[in-house]
């Protein structure tokens, strides 16, 4: 191989690896792409902003239909907790405001941090379901053997289109206590 | 031609004595024969892996294996398939027959070449490594899906490390192979002169640089949440594991073409070549190759329709994995041409080709079925996905390995290999193949999920069908393995030509080369270049 070439295979060579190294960064830079792409509501996806912290607005109640929301509530992996909610489900018309109590218990004799994540089926019923209360996605401090009721109010919005009967709201806790002592 | 081959055997200085010519090699034949037989080895410990499932699927219930390391089998057997046995093998193809098939020497970063392969076996070593850890090796699926994959025990650090090794390996095996073909064609090689397997290669290269740095850095974000206390993907800490899945099909859509391209480039040089005509169709067959590979990148969401998307997405991934087809309709149309009124025999290679042609278009219609978005909720994750993926890999990725296997193991040794127990590997292959895979679409389309170890007994005839096909598949491998040995080792003692099959020289340049070929392939640049394949 000529000097000529060698030199013009190793020039060739390092703008590749330039090239994968920045496709390295690339993978990264899709986690705050996807953020935003959420934010547009391109990906369906509840976030702590989604909780209005505004006073509740009259809607127009839709005595026509009632949606049944059903209530699931999950411990992650092995959370120490107890955690219910009050009713399995609930028949609701479109626009009027209902609470519902959780209930968890921390199941040990150490003080924990948990934290809520909520889920919706279908996925798109996200921008519909209104929460004015929630004791999802803040962490929740809970001292040895500590049980609390936790409230969440909400409103299902009467856009939601008709094809949309059944809605299921999954709570899933997770305990953040190493996380939250190593912060 | 000969002349220019004679000249030079004299010049080489040929490989070093004795088995430390294997470790520090830096010679493309023999870094291509170490990925080669690497790539067999692992074919079939990955095979016995799948041997290990069918078995346990054989009948409902559990017989042999406890759940988790069944798990642990599925996750395993597709790394190893795709990272230890398929991608390997193309790229000891690539390493004999780019410089071989372009006038060059060698290839163009000799050393480099070395040591991706050396970090390829460590790769896989440590891969390997982890079926012996506590808690097992990785059990969420090749896909390594957060938060499941969290959960793995010991494994999880070593798997992603070996990645990682993997990762680069692969990176470095394609900066080699982009230079080679850039830097390294004889003078009149010019770019649309280059046999298709080049063209094919060429582009899986620049897949390879684009996509496997995003895996790494998937499975970085992996490692980082859970040891370092990041939040990408654990929903506990606002992380989204559905953006894991984003990323990861990202990655995974292109490297299921990086095994599929290089498969369409070996079909593309063994069919004219048996059919007696030139390729049909030679520069739309480089456009469809270059429009399969931009399109794999804007279609990553089609293995996602059921984890949630506003309907414009389902609709946009919809169409635009549809799109997919016309490329891929494109070359098998160009096949079926090139074969069309050909002078065509049928020996082993040929077979193996034929079959791939017809076995991988059935493949591609599943595909085509699952890519409707609303039909998909009913296929995903069932056996149906599982039938449609083998059928693009085994009877297309693997078949075309084995029958370029066949096509140039009598360049390589200078030996014929058995004619008649290669026509019987085929044909067992070929009918044991479907009986293992076809009954799988059914089970599928019945509901049967996959990546489990029992199943309901409504399922039960099925699988013990595709259980035995697979046993049969399983153990006809082991005539290809006696095949190969037995050729390397002098075959049937026929003296083979140059160009081995008829005319084969007016199709590509190595088989202007002796068989086998000198250690250095083309010192000096071959001055005319054959024209067949275009």
């Amino acid at each position: 191989m000529s000097k000529d070439v060698a030199n013009k295979n190793i020039k060739l060579a390092r703008t590749l690896l330039l090239v994968a190294v920045a496709m390295f960064g690339f993978g990264y830079a899709l986690v705050p792409l996807y953020d935003v792409l959420c934010e547009w509501k391109w990906i369906e996806r509840d976030r702590p902003d989604d909780i209005k912290k505004v006073p509740e607005v009259a809607y127009q109640i839709d005595r026509n239909r009632e949606v049944t929301v059903e209530f699931m509530t999950t411990l992650n992996e092995s959370t120490p907790m107890k955690f219910r909610a009050e009713k399995k489900q609930l028949k609701v018309h479109p626009g009027e405001y209902h609470t519902v109590n959780f209930y968890a218990e921390n199941k040990t004799d150490n003080a924990m941090v948990a934290r809520a994540i909520p889920s919706f089926s279908p996925a798109v019923i996200s921008r519909y379901f209104e929460k004015i209360e929630c004791f999802c996605f803040s962490e929740q401090t809970f001292k040895a053997k500590e049980a609390k009721i936790m409230p969440m109010r909400f409103v299902i919005n009467p856009a939601l289109p008709e094809q949309y009967k059944t809605i299921t709201l999954s709570y899933t806790f997770f305990d953040n206590t190493e996380k939250s002592v190593k912060k | 031609m000969s002349a220019v081959v004679a000249e030079h055997d004299h010049h080489d200085h040929g490989p070093a004595k004795g088995l430390l010519r294997w470790i520090i090699t830096t010679n493309h034949k023999d870094i291509g024969t170490l990925y080669l037989l690497f790539a067999l080895a692992m074919f079939f410990v990955g095979g016995a892996m799948a041997m290990v499932i069918r078995a346990e699927l054989f009948e409902p219930g559990l017989q042999f294996v406890d759940p988790a390391f069944f798990n642990s089998m599925t996750t395993m057997h597709a790394l190893v398939m795709v990272f230890g046995a398929v991608m390997p093998a193309f790229v000891g193809l690539a390493n004999w027959m780019i410089p071989m098939m372009i006038g060059a020497p060698d290839m163009a970063l000799p050393r480099m070449n070395n040591m991706s392969f050396w970090l390829l076996v460590a790769g896989v070593l440590l891969l390997a490594s982890t079926l012996l850890m506590e808690g097992g090796a990785p059990a969420s699926g090749w896909t390594l899906y957060p938060p499941l994959v969290l959960q793995t025990g010991k494994a999880l650090p070593f798997a992603i490390f070996s990645v990682h090794l993997l990762g680069i390996s692969s990176i470095m095996g394609a900066i080699n192979i982009i230079a080679t073909i850039f830097n390294m064609r004889a003078p009149a090689m010019t770019l649309m002169k280059m046999p298709m397997f080049v063209w094919t290669w060429l582009i899986t290269a620049f897949l390879l640089i684009a996509i496997m740095p995003v895996f790494a850095g998937a499975v970085t974000m992996l490692l980082t949440d859970k040891f370092f206390q990041t939040s990408f993907f654990d929903a506990a800490g606002g992380g989204d594991p559905v953006l894991y899945q984003h990323i990861f099909w990202f990655f995974g859509h292109p490297e299921v073409y990086v095994m599929i391209l290089p498969t369409f480039g070996v079909a593309s040089t063994i069919i004219p070549v048996f059919a007696r005509k030139p390729l049909f169709g030679y520069s739309s067959m480089v456009y469809a190759t270059a429009a399969i590979a931009f399109l794999s990148f804007i279609v990553w969401a089609h293995h996602m329709f059921t984890v949630g998307m506003p309907i414009a997405g389902e609709l946009y991934f919809m169409y635009a994995t549809m799109l997919i087809a016309i490329p891929t309709g494109v070359k098998v149309f160009n096949w079926t041409a090139t074969m069309w009124k050909g002078s065509m025999t049928f020996e082993t290679p040929m077979l193996f080709s034929i079959a791939f042609v017809v076995l991988f278009t059935m493949g591609g219609f599943t595909g085509l079925m699952m890519s409707i978005a609303p039909v998909d909720f009913q296929y995903h994750d069932t056996y149906f996905i599982v039938a449609h993926f083998h059928y693009t890999l085994v009877p297309a990725s693997v078949f075309i390995l084995m029958a370029a296997g066949y096509f140039w193991l009598p360049k390589w040794t200078g030996h014929m290999y058995n004619e008649r127990i290669g026509q019987l590997h085929f044909w067992l292959s070929a009918i044991s193949v479907n009986i293992l895979f076809f009954p799988q679409h059914f089970l599928g389309l019945a509901g049967m999920p996959r990546r489990i170890p029992d199943y309901a007994i409504q399922f039960a005839d099925w699988n013990m069908i595709s259980s035995i096909g697979g046993f049969i598949f399983g153990a006809s491998q082991l005539l290809f393995l006696y095949i190969v040995v037995d050729t390397i080792r002098g075959g049937t003692g026929e003296k083979v030509t140059d160009e081995v099959w008829e005319d084969a020289s007016k199709h590509s340049l190595e088989w202007t080369l002796s068989s086998p070929p000198p250690y250095h392939s083309f010192t000096t640049p071959p001055t005319s270049i054959p024209t067949e394949h275009i």
